[in-house]
């Protein structure tokens, strides 16, 4: 086997096969960009509230102890449908009414959200919740 | 050691180490508080726990990257290094970088942190594996800028080798990417679809070049094989890895928004990511087998056919197992992803930067390989890490698998919490699998003194 293949063909492979699949993925990633997904991310509905809820968010890192269309920790509920599952106030209610200090439950701290974080927050999760996903999660429970 | 400068590598090391020992500490805390969920609660969150163990993970990995270019570059090039002084800056600005923004984790909230640090002028936080504050970011970009600076002065004034450009590819590579980490767009959908160029294309592109290069070099020094026939297998492995690698991304184009057709792309490319992990294992034993003469250094070898090995098992078959499209609609963000998550790791990148230490640490300190019995204190630690990650691996498989059909692939769906009810009996399991791991990880450290005096010299 040594003598079938040469140290310049793999070479060649290496060098010739990355470009060649770079370019590829370039071209497949100008499509999804600028042709497919903004027919599937309904951007329309990008308020101001969405932008700032995905802020806080982030600052809460929200994402350490929950999946978001399943990326993130695996400790607590998928949050990207959670806007189907619960609605939008059981979510505020939720959010203020932290922790439960249910004796060894897995707990989640009180954020001290405003109301206009938690407004936002909840439009984030709702616009999210409406994106494309190609039918996931499999079912309410995400 | 030939050159007296790749002596740089030997603080590199130390520190990959001692983080690595903090990763354990926190990977324990988390798995208690899986299955004791209000263990250390309110002072130290799940998600603050998490994002310290795995941006220490990261960081260590990069300081095992590092040391080890440090180390193989010199000797590749056969030169020496470029500027010492300025690896030895760097070194402690990545260090200290690095044990503030852990210390701004756990003795601030993370929102305070966000707020001090000025995150809500170029918001960059709060994504998986992204969290730090934009200051440690561009701290981390200085830093691998003024590394590859430095060793790609040092190549260029020296011998080019396969080996040594690979490696410089994949660092200049993993710098690249890692700008995508600043771009955060409002849209999460495409902040998940860039973020993915970070995190996928990292550890399933440009590491594997740097994983390779590491794998080559150790081989080529512990079995003293023909250069040639190693550059082709480099090649060979580091060309497959890209080919499958680059359009495998679209194994996480899946759900997130972007069309269905990445559905086939996606599991087409990446059903072929695990021939370079096979190519891996193929190369290691043959070579061992025909090895030109027998190193000292036993417990080297062990690690580097373990990497191939494990590194097969974790990222090419946990990886293929939940790469298929109609799979991953089911497994997608389970436990069956932290379970390939962590056998890949560690089976990959911690194993080949701790395959790099072992062969170089005894180097660094004079001598060809440590003494027998710190040899098989090290091999005890070996097996004791590497079989119980299988463990932890099998349990978070089997809670995952369980976790999908209660609540995924039935008509009857239970929620979120009670399944994870249903499933702590394998967190517990995943737990006591990961007290082996510690004591391994204790083992590992005792093998550094063990037999101070007594040496092995060739
Ligand atoms: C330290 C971990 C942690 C963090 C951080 C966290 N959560 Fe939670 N969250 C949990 C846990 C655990 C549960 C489930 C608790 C239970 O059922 O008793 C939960 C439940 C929820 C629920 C209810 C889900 C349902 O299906 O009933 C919502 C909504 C929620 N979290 C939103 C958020 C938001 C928004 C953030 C960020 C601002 C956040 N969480 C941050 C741990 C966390
Ligand atoms: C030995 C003790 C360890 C324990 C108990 C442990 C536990 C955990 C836990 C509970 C999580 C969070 C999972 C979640 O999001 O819910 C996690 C994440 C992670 N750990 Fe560990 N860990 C250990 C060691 C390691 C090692 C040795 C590595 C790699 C070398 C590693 C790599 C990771 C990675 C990559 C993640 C993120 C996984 C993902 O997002 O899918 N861990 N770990
Ligand atoms: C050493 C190489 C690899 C490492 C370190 C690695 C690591 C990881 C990590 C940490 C995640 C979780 C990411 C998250 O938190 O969302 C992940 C996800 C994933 N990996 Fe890998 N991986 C490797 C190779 C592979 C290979 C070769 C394949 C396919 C054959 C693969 C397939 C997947 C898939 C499909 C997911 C998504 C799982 C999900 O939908 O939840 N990985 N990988
Ligand atoms: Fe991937």
């Amino acid at each position: 086997m040594a003598e079938i293949v040469t140290k310049s063909m793999a070479k060649g492979l290496y060098y010739g096969g990355s470009l060649f699949f770079i370019l590829v993925f370039l071209g497949l990633t100008f499509h999804t960009i600028s042709l497919a997904i903004p027919t599937r991310d309904h951007r329309d509905q990008l308020n101001p509230a969405v932008v700032a809820g995905k802020l806080v968010w982030e600052k809460y890192d929200c994402i350490g102890c929950h999946t978001l269309i399943g990326e993130g920790a695996y400790f607590a509920p998928e949050l990207g449908n959670v806007y189907k599952r619960r609605g939008g106030e059981f979510v505020k209610a939720w959010i203020q009414g932290q922790p439960t200090h249910v004796t060894g439950r897995r707990q989640m701290p009180q954020l001290n959200l405003t109301e206009e974080e938690l407004n936002d927050l909840v439009e984030f999760l709702k616009w999210s919740s409406e994106v494309n996903t190609e039918n996931w999660p499999p079912n309410v429970e995400g | 050691m030939k050159y007296s400068s790749q002596a740089v590598a030997k603080p590199y090391f130390i520190a990959a180490i001692a983080l690595f020992v903090g990763q354990i500490v926190f990977g324990l805390i988390m798995g208690l508080q899986y299955v004791i969920g209000d263990f250390l609660f309110p002072y130290l969150p799940f998600n603050i726990a998490r994002l310290v163990h795995t941006n220490l993970l990261i960081v260590w990995i990069l300081f095992g990257f590092m040391g080890a270019a440090y180390y193989l570059i010199p000797e590749e090039a056969e030169r020496e290094l470029y500027s010492p002084k300025l690896a030895i800056a760097l070194f402690w600005a990545f260090l200290v970088t690095g044990v503030l923004t852990i210390l701004g984790y756990l003795f601030i909230s993370y929102a305070k942190l966000a707020e001090v640090t000025g995150n809500q002028f170029w918001p960059t936080m709060g994504r998986e594996f992204l969290e730090q504050p934009l200051i440690t970011k561009m701290g981390i970009v200085i830093v691998v800028l003024g590394f590859i600076f430095n060793l790609l002065m040092t190549v260029l004034q020296g011998r080019k080798t396969a080996i040594n450009t690979v490696f410089l590819t994949g660092f200049i590579g993993l710098a690249a990417l890692f700008l995508f980490a600043f771009y955060n767009p409002h849209n999460l959908v495409l902040d998940k679809f860039y973020w993915w160029w970070v995190v996928h294309l990292w550890v399933e592109g440009t590491w594997e070049l740097i994983l390779g290069a590491m794998f080559a070099f150790v081989t080529l020094k512990l079995t003293g094989v023909d250069r040639d026939v190693v550059e082709k297998w480099l090649y060979l492995i580091v060309g497959t890895a890209l080919m499958s690698g680059i359009i495998g991304i679209g194994h996480h184009y899946f759900w997130i928004g972007p069309p269905a057709y990445w559905q086939w792309w996606g599991s087409l490319f990446s059903a072929f990511e695990p021939i370079p992990f096979f190519l891996m294992i193929l190369f290691a034993f043959y070579m061992v087998n025909h090895r030109r003469h027998q190193h000292p250094n036993q417990v080297a070898t062990l690690w580097l056919l373990g990497t191939a090995v494990m590194s097969f098992l974790g990222a090419g078959v946990w990886g293929f197992l939940q790469t298929l499209a109609p799979v991953n609609y089911y497994t997608h963000g389970t436990q069956v992803t932290a379970a390939h998550g962590h056998l890949s790791f560690y089976g990959a990148y911690a194993m080949i930067v701790l395959t790099m230490i072992s062969y170089a640490m005894p180097k660094l300190q004079g001598r060809e390989a440590n003494s027998n019995k710190a040899q098989v204190t090290e091999m005890w630690s070996f097996w004791l890490m590497t079989v119980s990650m299988v463990f932890i691996t099998l349990f978070l498989t089997a809670a995952g698998i369980v976790q999908v059909y209660l609540q995924r692939a039935t008509d009857t769906p239970l929620p979120y919490m009670t399944v994870q009810d249903k499933i702590a009996v394998f967190y517990w399991m995943r737990e006591g699998a990961a007290l082996i791991f510690t004591i391994g990880v204790v083992v590992y450290l005792i093998s550094f003194f063990v037999d101070k005096k007594e040496r092995v010299t060739t």
